[in-house]
């Protein structure tokens, strides 16, 4: 069965509270689990003065580690949402922590790892497995036409357009982590991030692989485990909608079909 | 431990190049359950309290009893595709996963020959 308890090493405990004076003061409740210290993950809370910080999540979390804790372990880089590498699950929703206003949680914020992912360390999940799948559906132009020798291989305005909606994923995974689906079946269904990238290929006017990357999609679990659910587009932090280029595919396969 | 290459995980035993025919009779069978459900239904409030020999009347009637037939298949088969996916979705032990594919398919069809052949006896 799908296992819907936590294992027992997974079971979280209250862990320490660094308590700090001052005007405005807002609690950060953050998971931290240590793979080097044996013990079961545990929520430590953070006394952060707002007054001295920065408007966005990340903004606290790095202010932590800089003042108040040097042991949180979390991924960050570009800190304006084009890199992806600070998706965690913030107040419920998978999202970036440098595009989260703290302004718009009310009371604690609560700060979790990505759901359903291996833990490395804290707030770091392991993408191994959903960075292979992204290799496994190609992602890149292939064509059986020779490059032009002088210049770059067209596309009119038109067929550009239509890759608007799709060219803008940053791959932080926050749409698959928020799928039931993938969070059951992730081992064979590629999930709405990686299903969204295989339909930013299909939809490339230049590409000439439609079909052989439709045979590859289409599968009882790679594709049709989307059960339009829609966490997917709810979650994504770019606004994108993953379910929307699920069901461009399934329609693809069906016109290649006939009914 | 497996010293497998994440990308082989990822690829697995390949496409199935299978799925959408399910994926689509699920739909074919869902719009059709839209207009014979309503008739069902409306069907069975203009018989309220009508007694057992009008309704065989009723069933009698050729139009009647093959919206009757074409409502249970349907159903059965629509019933059947969707619990085999909420099978696959949850169940990952092995041999209760098949034990329970063969027996949800068993059970739409013994289900939907029964309520066909109640059908025909009647007619």
């Amino acid at each position: 069965m799908a296992q819907f308890t936590l294992p027992k090493n997974s079971k979280i405990r209250k862990g320490t509270h660094f308590k700090a004076e001052g005007g405005n003061i807002r609690q950060f409740h953050i998971y931290r689990w240590d793979p080097d210290s044996g013990e079961t993950p545990r929520v430590d809370i953070y006394d952060v003065d707002l007054d001295r910080c920065g408007p966005m999540v990340l903004d606290a979390i790095i202010k932590i580690k800089n003042e108040i804790d040097p042991t949180l372990t979390f991924r960050r880089s570009c800190r304006e949402g084009i890199c992806g590498s600070c998706s965690m699950n913030i107040a419920g929703t998978n999202t970036l922590a440098c595009t989260m206003k703290i302004a718009d949680v009310k009371g604690a914020i609560k700060i979790y790892p990505l759901p359903h992912m291996a833990v490395v360390k804290d707030l770091v999940p392991d993408m191994t497995h959903f960075y292979a799948q992204y290799a496994s559906i190609q992602p890149w132009l292939k064509t059986s036409s020779v490059a032009p020798p002088d210049k770059e291989r067209l596309q009119s305005k038109d067929d550009r357009a239509k890759l608007d909606g799709l060219y803008e994923c940053i791959l932080c995974a926050c749409c698959s982590t928020s799928c039931p689906s993938y969070w059951w079946n992730s081992d064979r269904y590629l999930g709405p991030a990686i299903l969204l990238q295989a339909y930013r290929w299909l939809a490339d006017s230049r590409d000439e692989a439609a079909g052989e990357r439709l045979d590859e999609l289409k599968d009882p679990f790679r594709l049709y485990r989307c059960h339009t659910i829609m966490n997917c587009t709810s979650a994504c932090p770019k606004g994108l909608n993953p379910a929307k280029a699920i069901a461009e595919i399934k329609k693809l396969v069906v016109a290649r079909e006939g009914a | 431990m497996s010293l497998r290459t994440p990308l082989g995980k990822a690829i697995g035993l390949g496409s199935a190049q299978s799925g959408a025919h399910h994926w689509w009779m699920q739909r074919v069978t869902a719009v059709a359950l839209i207009p014979l459900a309503l008739w069902f239904v409306w069907s069975l409030m203009s018989l309220l309290g009508a007694d057992q020999a009008t309704v065989q009347a009723w069933i009698s009637q050729p139009l009647n009893a093959a919206m009757l037939m074409a409502l249970v298949i349907a159903m059965f088969y629509h019933a059947q595709l969707g619990l085999q996916v909420v099978i696959e979705d949850y169940v990952h032990t092995g041999w209760l996963e098949i034990s329970l594919q063969i027996l949800v398919k068993f059970a739409a069809i013994i289900g939907a020959l029964i309520c066909t052949f109640a059908i025909v006896s009647v007619f």
